[in-house]
């Protein structure tokens, strides 16, 4: 067995040392009833034959990088310098554990630092933490920690505040994680279809947050200054999501005046790996950090007056106030916080700010091309909304049968929504990248209109 | 380890430096509004061969399992194959969309039914979910599943959930974020659950309202319950469900199916008991595993594998009263895959001789160590065990915690559980070699000596390491959290 070292007489030399005749006796406290089961487990493999194996089933994917892919909707196909993974992958930040030894962990915990104070830049907020699950887990507690800061100046749990407003063009599947994130608490989430800045006007002194997707899940971009200004008029906290690659370019949900700010961070330099692990995003203004959830990590002296680097606030934490912790998360996503890290060094303030430059003006050439097909229509252009990577383009014929048809071809032209609303049978959501050359995207025009005959 | 101090990324930066080529734009140029650009965006720029020198020395500040032996008590800290890395990194995997569809996703689909089945086997469930993220994640899940199972039966004010006070703190946390209260439990003689404290609560006024009990069996001082059939009879009597922690797994994968011995819901973590590595913090990957009656709360989506003609086609289905999703899409797939790996390699067989070298270690080390160490219950351990630190006076479980920094160890977890004092839990795992547990024990020992002879030598420590005791008190006083130029 590759991976137990000890042999059978150092076993029996071990076993001796304990007192014990053999190695089931260890076991003997175990209900003999129910000891050593015989388990249906298929038969161990070699390295080579598991290789094979994996080999072949990763053939059973369609992948991107063989693709002309153009499918986003919440996983982004992203460039990766290759130094994100020759860095990341070095056994001493993977299988280093949590860093509660500080001594021996400086290098995951100033690396940590170094994305907190990236990452806050990016947003534009004071602090970021060291991760979520995801973007979707982000929002959610995103809300729970809104729910309790709104309470925080009256003592009660909510200050009386209990309704959220929220966007309804939001992920999908992130309403879900939100409703089940706050179904053990008396707050009322209500989806108003509306843009931010109409949905914010509705706060009144029930609201304890707006939330805000920036880009919407179609793909626009709405008014968050003016979300902000209604959401603090009421009292209420303005939360938003955002897309880290957009905030390269434009300016941050931090910068117009979110309160709290979410988002899915996997295309900072992580792949999309079949949905996970993604990497949550988290940050807010300096006031409201003793109720946010997560590890956070502070500068710190030795006795020597040396920096270093501690994981600190942790009276938030579960493993110190347990029950009364602000949230239950102990493992996050470090290492895809490390990619992200190293990738926003890596490509620093003129990379972040090229690569959304080239989404922007991609996807603008894609949708002016597709707008122009006959049968197709891209709304957002047609009613001026703006709009980053993403957008929805009406299609004459339902959009999975299209989705369906190219995906054979190797051209994955996108998103039906019709996958996650039934009666949207004729939208498909399009997503364009720096990975996209312009012939890609024009073969995608080509192909939609072939398709559509 | 690299001793020299080392720059923030902010102060290795020089306006103008590349460390990315990017390809020229090859569409028209577009441009958004200038009301929606920013103006400042504050990211150091490096050049390459900078940034690669400051994460790898960054790097070398670590201790690891690559580098060090790391009997982190609950952490499972075994070795993570290099198998297991080579598969996650083939393009077939990273280049997978979570919403290419079914068809399109058939190898993805084919790895998560695979694993979901053979980690139900292992624990006796009906069915399972990879959908969670990480231990505790698989801990909401497990207890909205209960509350869920109560509430469909109408039964509304089970809210209350019983915590032995040995629990990990994540138990309490997760039952809060599902709406229950909480009762800790004390701990008998043995360190098991107290029976006359839970045949008093099943019994008392608060009965109707008990939702469940929380265990982690082994516990976290590392002895299994004996009582565990009559805790799950007695709950069940009351009309409770048993939840299994499955942080201790790694004692019984191939030894005892928790399900078989009165567990109703479970979550395992795939970064302890599976292999996957720990990333400094993340990402793990969870389980929940049910019986059968529960099978249709479970968080989803979960795969199916299809019947008749289609039996090749796997697909991907919400159960029908699921508690919901609890992240997007499916899982950490990459570590659901590195887990499914792990597993295929060992078989049958090979995952019993983990636990039963894993038992084996650990009481190893315990005898090598417990004549200097007191060992509260002194009973033979499973995968771990918990030692005190109160070696002499003066001393305390952080300075021989420190003082096996300079000796080259990572320290054991320490002041936890919290029920024993000065508390230091070792869980050597599987993995390490005989004289590699030997050098640790002789260490614990060595130290033992130097707390009567030389005390210094402990409160000084560590020496060896790139900064000493860092003063977290005033760290958390005034916290500075992002480099501030």
């Amino acid at each position: 067995m590759p991976y137990i070292a000890a042999t059978d007489n150092e076993r029996k030399a071990m076993l001796e040392r304990i007192g014990a005749a053999s190695v089931e006796e260890l076991f003997s406290v175990i209900p003999a009833s129910a000891r050593f089961p015989k388990l249906k487990l298929p038969l161990p493999l070699s390295e080579m034959e598991a290789m094979r194996e994996i080999e072949s089933l990763a053939a059973k994917n369609l992948c991107a990088s063989t693709s002309a892919w153009f499918l986003g909707a919440g996983a982004y196909y992203h460039f990766i310098p290759a130094v994100v993974d020759a860095l990341s992958s070095r056994g001493e930040f993977l299988t280093a554990y949590t860093p509660y030894q500080p001594e021996v962990s400086q290098g995951t915990l100033q690396a940590i630092f170094e994305y907190q104070s990236m990452a806050s830049a990016l947003l534009g907020v004071e602090v970021v933490n060291a991760s979520h699950y995801d973007g979707a887990t982000a929002l959610a507690e995103a809300v729970l920690m809104a729910y309790n800061a709104s309470g925080a100046a009256t003592g009660l749990a909510s200050g009386g505040r209990d309704k959220a407003i929220v966007c309804a063009d939001l992920d999908p599947e992130y309403k879900d994680v939100m409703r089940s994130y706050a179904s053990a608490f008396p707050i009322r989430l209500e989806f108003l279809d509306l843009p931010p800045e109409a949905a914010a006007i509705r706060s009144d002194d029930s609201t304890f947050c707006v939330v805000v997707p920036y880009p919407s899940f179609s793909g626009t971009l709405g008014d968050i200054a003016a979300a902000a200004t209604s959401a603090h008029a009421a009292g209420a906290f303005l939360v938003v999501h955002t897309d880290p690659i957009m905030c390269g370019l434009l300016k941050s949900p931090g910068e117009m005046g979110a309160d709290i700010v979410a988002a899915e961070g996997q295309a900072l330099g992580n792949p999309m790996s079949f949905g996970g692990p993604f990497l949550g995003m988290l940050g807010s203004s300096a006031k409201l950090v003793r109720k946010m959830p997560g590890r956070l990590v502070g500068e710190a002296k030795d006795a020597q007056g040396r920096r270093g680097f501690v994981l600190t606030l942790t009276a938030r934490e579960q493993h110190i106030r347990r029950e009364k912790a602000v949230s239950n998360i102990c493992s996050n996503q470090g290492l895809a916080m490390l990619r992200a890290c190293i990738y926003l060094a890596a490509m620093g303030r003129s990379g972040m700010r090229k690569v959304a430059e080239l989404c922007w003006s991609k996807a603008h050439y894609a949708a002016g091309l597709i707008a122009a097909l006959p049968g197709f229509a891209v709304p957002a252009l047609g009613s001026k909304q703006e709009f980053f990577k993403e957008f929805v383009v009406l299609t004459p014929i339902p959009a999975a049968e299209i989705a369906d048809k190219l995906s054979r071809r190797g051209v994955v032209p996108g998103f039906p929504l019709s996958r996650y609303y039934p009666e949207r049978t004729h939208e498909l959501l399009v997503c364009v990248t720096e990975m996209c050359t312009k012939g890609q995207i024009e073969l995608l025009a080509r192909s939609l209109e072939e398709a559509a005959e | 380890m690299n001793l020299r101090p080392e720059s923030l990324v902010y102060e290795l930066s020089s306006p103008g430096r590349e460390c990315v080529s990017l390809p020229s734009c090859d569409v028209p140029s577009a441009r958004p509004p200038a009301a929606l650009l920013r103006d400042k965006l504050e990211l150091p720029e490096l050049d390459e061969l900078s940034l690669v020198r400051h994460f790898t020395r960054l790097s070398q500040k670590n201790y690891s399992i690559d580098t060090e032996f790391y009997p982190l008590g609950s952490c499972t800290m075994k070795y993570n194959p290099k198998a297991n890395e080579a598969a996650a990194s083939l393009p077939g995997w990273r280049n997978a969309h979570p919403l290419a569809g079914d068809e399109f996703s058939q190898g993805s689909l084919e790895i998560i039914h695979s694993l979901q089945s053979w980690l139900c086997e292992i624990g006796g469930f009906a069915a399972g979910s990879l959908q969670p993220a990480a231990g505790a994640h698989g801990e909401l899940s497990g207890v909205l599943i209960i509350r869920a199972y109560h509430e469909a039966r109408g039964e509304h004010g089970r809210r209350l959930m019983l915590v032995p006070d040995s629990a990990h703190g994540t138990n309490p946390a997760s039952c809060t974020m599902a709406g229950f209260r909480i009762k800790a439990i004390a701990s008998d003689a043995e360190g098991g659950v107290d029976m006359a404290a839970l045949r008093e609560i099943l019994s008392g006024p608060e009965a109707s309202e008990v939702a469940g009990i929380m265990i982690t069996n082994p516990n976290t001082l590392g002895l299994f319950d004996r009582n565990i059939e009559a805790i799950a009879a007695a709950v069940h009597a009351a009309g409770g469900l048993v939840y299994g922690d499955g942080a201790n797994m790694n004692a019984l994968v191939g030894i005892l199916r928790p399900a078989e011995v009165g567990i109703d819901v479970m979550h395992f973590n795939l970064h302890k008991t599976f292999s996957t590595p720990h990333g400094g913090g993340g990402p793990g990957a969870g389980f929940v595993g049910v019986r059968s009656d529960l099978v249709d709360f479970l968080p989803g989506p979960i795969v199916a594998k299809g019947e008749g003609s289609s039996a090749a086609a796997y697909s991907l289905a919400m159960p029908a009263r699921s508690i919901g999703r609890l992240k997007s899409f499916y899982g950490n797939f990459g570590i659901i895959l590195r887990a499914y790996v792990y597993l295929r390699m060992l078989g049958p067989e090979g995952l019993r001789s983990v636990a039963e070298n894993a038992v084996l270690n650990a009481n190893y080390v315990k005898v090598l160590v417990e004549g200097t160490y007191k060992v509260k219950y002194p009973r033979r351990c499973m995968h771990e065990f918990v030692a005190q630190g109160d070696i002499a006076e003066g001393v305390h479980t952080l300075d021989i915690a420190k003082r096996l920094i300079d000796l080259g160890f990572h320290p054991p977890t320490i002041y936890f559980p919290l029920i024993v004092p000065e508390a230091i839990m070792i869980e050597p795992t599987e993995t390490e070699s005989k004289e590699t547990l030997d050098e640790f024990a002789a260490a614990l020992l060595q130290i033992a000596e130097e707390a009567k002879e030389s005390p210094e030598l402990l409160h000084a420590a560590p020496t060896t390491t790139p900064v000493g005791r860092l003063d977290e008190v005033a760290a958390a006083r005034n916290p500075v959290l992002c480099y501030k130029g």
